[in-house]
């Protein structure tokens, strides 16, 4: 039994790559040129279904992508050339890794902006709540006789031992 | 003492606001999150020379657009959206001033004579850009789309999806306005 699951989940496994769109008459007969193409198309957005990358998707205009991306490198652009190429057409919007540049800062870097303030902020409370007093200023004499009063007791010595855990 | 419960009241209400902002916008198709912003607003039109359709007279390429302030339309006969939007370009088209021209965009052509045969033409000059080829150079990533040059063939605006009476009256002609000054 546990062997069929192991077998089922092997062969689910082993069809992941086989999800990406692309058509058999669209790869290159140069592996290496190809194995580029897939690179460059894994990182370009499918504008149409915008949360898939043209090589995962089958709209018509991610086949027109993958091919043109394909002919830039038989052209003979370098990688960065290519996805150049396309963001030239379509901006920045392409790219399923956005650039870092000014505007894109606040996307970059607020995650780890808001852990640090919350990181400082924690930090100066601790640090102020260490500086402030530990335990309320002890009783005098005469609040301790009207709290024994209260409570029925003998005045007891102030601050009394702790009592010791058994060893 | 007090502002330690006012700063994240005030902060909450700031937030707050901004979400029922942002969702009113996309509600009332203000603002559509999907859109993508033209990486070619304020450039030159591509360099593209493509043929007319079969059946029509004038094709269209860069040299059309230059000398006039020009209202480009993306647009396709398999496109619902485009023939909602096609009076609109026919009213436009009866307008002074300005020309209305097509790039008809992975499209058949008989299919688009028939169309335009039958609902009117808006378009002085139209090209086939039957790949799509044309279309990626300018950044088309569905039809229709509605792009306004001015007289040196510069992108001034795009509009993504169907024209609507609001939009021709709050953008596209206040724009073609002050571009045939």
């Amino acid at each position: 039994m546990i062997r069929r699951v192991a077998l089922a989940l092997l062969l689910v496994l082993a069809a992941l790559p086989a999800q990406a769109a692309i058509a058999p008459d669209e790869i290159l007969p140069d592996p290496a040129l190809e194995a580029r193409a897939r690179g460059i198309t894994k990182q370009l957005r499918c504008l149409v279904c915008q949360n898939q990358s043209i090589d995962d998707s089958n709209a018509p205009l991610a086949r027109d992508l993958r091919i043109l991306v394909r002919e830039r490198l038989k052209a003979g652009d370098s990688d960065a050339a290519a996805i150049a190429y396309v963001v030239a057409r379509y901006g920045d919007f392409v790219l399923l890794r956005p650039p870092i540049k000014a505007t894109t800062w606040v996307l970059w870097f607020g995650p780890a902006a808001i852990l640090l303030g919350g990181a400082v902020f924690l930090w100066l409370r601790v640090r102020r709540r260490k500086g402030a007093p530990a335990a309320p200023a002890p009783l005098d004499p005469e609040e301790q006789k009207k709290l024994s009063a209260l409570v029925g007791e003998t005045p007891r010595p102030q601050a009394p031992p702790r009592p010791q855990a058994a060893p | 003492m007090r502002l330690r419960f006012v700063i994240p009241a005030i902060l909450f209400v700031l937030l707050g606001a901004g979400f029922v902002y942002a969702l009113v916008a996309i509600q009332s198709g203000r603002k559509d999150p999907g859109t993508v912003p033209s990486a070619l607003l304020g450039k030159p039109a591509p360099e593209f020379a493509l043929p007319a359709p079969e059946g029509f007279a004038q094709g269209l390429s860069t040299a059309d657009l230059k000398g006039k302030v020009t209202v480009l339309n993306v647009f396709a006969s398999w496109c619902p959206p485009c023939r909602v939007e096609h009076p609109l370009l026919l009213e436009l088209a009866k307008e002074e001033g300005f020309q209305v021209v097509g790039l008809n965009w992975k499209d058949k052509d008989d299919k688009l004579a028939a169309w335009l045969k039958e609902d009117g033409n808006p378009f002085a000059r139209i090209g086939a850009d039957r790949s799509g080829r044309v279309g990626i150079d300018w950044g088309v990533y569905g039809a229709p789309e509605t792009y306004i040059l001015d007289r040196d063939a510069r992108i001034v605006h795009r509009h993504v999806g169907p024209l609507t009476k609001e939009i021709l009256r709050d953008e596209i002609r206040p724009l073609l306005a002050k571009l045939r000054k």
